[in-house]
C-alpha cells in the first residue's frame, strides 16, 4: 500500500493550495475576513529585477574609500519657508503611536536624529516623547484626525497630508480593541478597548481642487513655514502625481503596495495598488514631463530593504525613500525571541504579521506594559541606527560603483532588468539588449 | 476697531497680522471687510482675539480656532471652523458642506442652515444649528454635542461613537448604530445651557436625543451588513 510519502501519492492543487483551503475553513468559521499587519506576502516585481551597472570603459567609478559621495536632501523647497535638511535619503515613515509602541516610536525618533533623519508621526497624533526623540519631525494629518491639533502642527517640522497608504489604497485605518489603550484612546478621543475604525476620506475636502484649498489653509495657519508632503498609494499614479503637484504639494509620498500596515484586511493588503517598482518610476516621469523633478521631491516607500533598493529608487527619480517594515525589523520584529509567545499566536520568527493582535512578542507593536518592557529605546535605536547607516554605506558603495559622487547624480541609465516585465515598468532595458517593452527598439 | 479690507490686504497678510497678536493686543476688535468669498479667513487664531468678518467667506474661514470669537455677518463655505479647539464662532447665514469638522472644543453657532457632514469627526466641543442640516452630519462624530433647531437630513449620526445629538424639527433617518435616547431633566438644563449660550432662542423641551446603540464598537460577524 503506498504511503502519503511516496512520491505522486499527495497531489496539490494548483487552484486550491493548502493556505487556500486554510484561508476558505477560516473564512467559513469565522464569517469575517482575515485582519493582519505588514505588507503584501505575495511575490511581485521589486528592486531586485533591477541590477545596477557600474563603471568600465565607458564610465569610470570613484574612489571608493577616498572619494565622496553625498548623500544629503533638501525636501520642500517649493513654496515652505523652511525645508527640510536631511543627511541621508532615507526617511522613517509614518506609523502611529497605537499601532507602535511608544517605546518603539521613541527608538525610531532617535535613531532618525542620530542619523540626520526624519521621522513621522501616524493616525492618533503626535506623543510628547516621540516630539522630544525626533530632531525632525513629519506630521500627519489624516483623514479621521485623531489628536490633530494646531499647536503640534506648528511644533513640527513638516506636515504630511495622508491620501492614502500603499498597504490599502482607498481604504481608512483600523485598531483593534486589545491595542486602544487608556491612552490611545485617550488621544484620540475615544472608548478605550473598542475596534477603532479609521475613514478613508478626509472631513473636510474631497477631490484635488479641494485639497488645492486644504493646502493653503494649512499653510496659512503654519506662516507658510512648514514643507507640505502628500502621500498617497499607489494607483493611478500619473495622474495622482499630476493632481497632487498642481494642488501645490511641496513633497509627494508615493506608497506602493509592499508598503506595511498595523492592521488591514489582508485581501486588502493583497490585492490593491501597484508595487513600488513602477510607481517610481511613473511618478518621477510625470514630475519631468511636468518640468517638476527635483523641484516637487519624490519620497518612494513599499518594501525598501537595503542599500540596493535606495540606490535602484533614486536612479529611478525618487529624492528620498521611506521604511516602514524594515526599520521595525531593524527594531526586533519577528526576531528569535521569545518563541513561546510567538507560538502563542500561531506563528513563528520570520512569519509573523500579527501586529494586529496587540501582542507582539518583541515590544514593538503592542501597549502591553510588559510587553512594551522588552523593547528599550535606546538599544533599539542603536540597531535602527546601525541598520540606516548599513544601507547608506551600501547605496554609497553602489553610486560610487556607478561614478556617482552624489546619491541624487544616480539615474536610470545605471540600470537594467532582469525580466522583461520589470524592464517594461522601470521603462529600462532588459539586460544584454536595447529592448524596453512597450518602447519602439532603438536599433 | 481695527479694519482690514481684503481688496487692499491679501489673505496671507491678514492672518500674519493676527497670528503675531497676542492676547493683550487682541483688546481692540478686529472687523474684516471685502471678503468676496475668499478662503481661510482668519484660519489658525491662537490669542483671545474678537474678529468679525462682514460678507461671505470661502472654505476654512476660522479653521483651527483657539481662544478667539469670530464672528461671519454673511454665509461660510465648506469647513467652516475646521478642527476648531477652542472660542466661539458664529455665522449669522449659513454654512456650507462639513461646518465644524473634527472639532475638538469651543462653541460653533449657525444661525441658519449647514449643509451636509454638518459635526462630521466631532471630536468635542459643540456646534448649534439655528436651522437645518444636511445629510451625514455627525458622521463618525466622537465627542461633543451637535444641536439642530430644525431638520436633519438622511444618515444622522451614522457610525457615531460618544457624542450627543438633539434635533428639535424631524430627522429623515438615522445612520448605523445611532438611537433615539432619552432626554433626562438633566440633558434639558445643560441643552438650556448651550442654547442660552449659543444665544438661540428655542424650546430645549421640544428636542429628541440621539447617540451610539454602542453595538459596532467591536468588529462582529453578525453585524456585517450595518456597515
Amino acid at each position: 500500500m503506498a504511503e502519503p510519502s511516496d512520491p505522486g501519492v499527495l497531489r496539490e492543487s494548483a487552484t486550491f493550495p493548502p493556505e487556500t483551503i486554510a484561508e476558505i475553513q477560516r473564512a467559513a468559521s469565522e464569517g469575517l475576513y482575515d485582519i493582519r499587519g505588514w505588507g503584501a506576502k505575495r511575490r511581485l516585481p521589486t528592486f531586485d529585477d533591477l541590477l545596477l551597472l557600474g563603471a568600465s570603459l565607458s564610465r569610470y567609478p570613484l574612489e571608493g574609500y577616498r572619494e565622496r559621495c553625498d548623500t544629503n536632501v533638501t525636501l520642500g523647497t517649493r513654496f515652505a519657508k523652511q525645508p527640510i535638511e536631511l543627511k541621508i535619503p532615507v526617511t522613517i515613515a509614518g506609523m502611529s503611536f497605537g499601532s507602535l509602541s511608544a517605546n518603539a516610536k521613541e527608538a525610531l525618533g532617535l535613531a532618525a536624529t542620530e542619523m540626520g533623519t526624519s521621522t513621522t508621526t501616524g493616525d492618533g497624533g503626535m506623543t510628547d516623547e516621540e516630539r522630544v526623540a525626533s530632531k525632525t519631525l513629519v506630521y500627519q494629518v489624516l483623514p479621521s484626525r485623531y489628536g490633530l491639533n494646531p499647536d503640534d502642527l506648528r511644533r513640527a517640522d513638516a506636515i504630511e497630508i495622508v491620501v492614502g497608504q500603499g498597504a490599502k489604497p482607498g481604504g481608512g485605518g483600523m485598531l483593534l480593541g486589545l491595542k486602544v489603550s487608556d491612552r490611545v484612546a485617550d488621544m484620540r478621543t475615544l472608548p478605550a478597548g473598542i475596534d477603532q475604525r479609521s475613514a478613508s476620506r478626509h472631513p473636510d475636502w474631497t477631490g484635488p481642487d479641494d485639497l488645492t484649498i486644504k493646502i493653503r489653509e494649512l499653510r496659512e495657519i503654519t506662516d507658510w513655514q512648514k514643507p507640505i508632503y502628500v502621500k498617497m498609494a499607489a494607483t493611478r499614479v500619473q495622474y495622482d502625481v499630476q493632481l497632487a503637484v498642481k494642488a501645490g504639494a511641496d513633497v509627494i509620498v508615493l506608497d506602493g503596495m509592499q508598503g506595511g500596515t498595523g492592521a488591514t484586511q489582508d485581501v486588502f493588503i493583497e490585492h490593491v495598488g501597484i508595487p513600488t517598482l513602477p510607481a517610481v518610476r511613473q511618478a518621477s516621469d510625470t514630475l519631468q514631463e511636468l518640468g517638476m523633478h527635483r523641484k516637487v521631491q519624490l519620497v518612494v516607500s513599499g518594501g525598501i530593504r537595503s542599500g540596493a533598493d535606495v540606490a535602484k529608487a533614486l536612479a529611478l527619480g525618487a529624492d528620498a525613500v521611506s521604511i516602514g517594515v524594515a526599520a521595525l525589523i531593524a527594531l526586533n520584529c519577528n526576531r528569535p525571541l521569545y518563541l513561546e509567545d510567538y507560538a502563542a499566536l500561531g506563528t513563528a520568527p520570520g512569519y509573523c504579521h500579527h501586529c494586529q493582535t496587540g501582542r507582539c512578542p518583541v515590544g514593538v507593536t503592542t501597549q502591553d506594559p510588559e510587553l512594551e518592557a522588552r523593547l528599550e529605546p535606546k538599544a533599539a535605536a542603536r540597531r535602527v541606527r546601525n541598520y540606516l547607516s548599513t544601507m547608506v554605506l551600501e547605496a554609497q558603495t553602489l553610486a560610487r560603483a556607478c561614478g556617482k559622487s552624489h546619491m541624487l547624480n544616480l539615474e536610470p541609465e545605471d540600470l537594467v532588468a532582469l525580466t522583461p516585465e520589470a524592464a517594461a515598468m522601470a521603462r529600462v532595458p532588459l539586460a544584454g539588449t536595447n529592448w524596453i517593452p512597450g518602447l519602439e527598439a532603438s536599433d | 476697531m481695527i479694519t482690514v479690507d481684503l481688496n487692499c490686504v491679501d489673505i496671507r497678510e491678514l492672518n500674519q497680522r493676527l497670528h503675531d497678536l497676542n492676547g493683550d493686543d487682541g483688546r481692540n476688535p478686529w472687523r474684516i471687510v471685502g471678503t468676496d468669498g475668499r478662503h481661510s479667513i482668519a484660519v489658525g487664531l491662537n490669542a483671545p482675539l474678537t474678529v468679525v468678518v462682514e460678507g461671505h467667506v470661502g472654505y476654512y474661514c476660522a479653521g483651527m480656532n483657539q481662544h478667539a470669537d469670530v464672528t461671519v455677518n454673511g454665509h461660510a463655505g465648506p469647513g467652516l471652523a475646521e478642527n476648531m479647539m477652542s472660542g466661539t464662532v458664529r455665522v449669522t447665514g449659513n454654512a456650507s458642506q462639513g461646518a465644524g469638522a473634527s472639532a475638538h472644543g469651543g462653541l460653533l453657532v449657525i444661525e441658519g442652515d449647514a449643509s451636509s457632514r454638518c459635526g462630521i469627526s466631532l471630536k468635542g466641543g459643540d456646534i448649534v444649528v439655528g436651522g437645518s442640516v444636511g445629510h451625514m452630519s455627525a458622521f463618525m462624530a466622537q465627542a461633543g454635542r451637535l444641536v439642530v433647531c430644525g431638520d436633519a437630513s438622511a444618515g444622522l449620526g451614522d457610525s457615531i461613537y460618544e457624542a450627543e445629538l438633539y434635533v428639535a424639527g424631524s430627522v429623515g433617518g438615522l445612520g448605523a448604530d445611532c438611537v433615539e435616547k432619552d432626554v433626562t431633566d438633566d440633558h434639558r438644563r445643560r441643552l438650556a445651557e448651550l442654547l442660552c449660550r449659543a444665544g438661540i432662542d428655542a424650546d430645549p423641551g421640544s428636542f429628541r436625543r440621539f447617540g451610539s446603540a454602542r453595538t459596532l464598537y467591536n468588529f462582529h460577524v453578525d453585524h456585517a451588513g450595518a456597515y
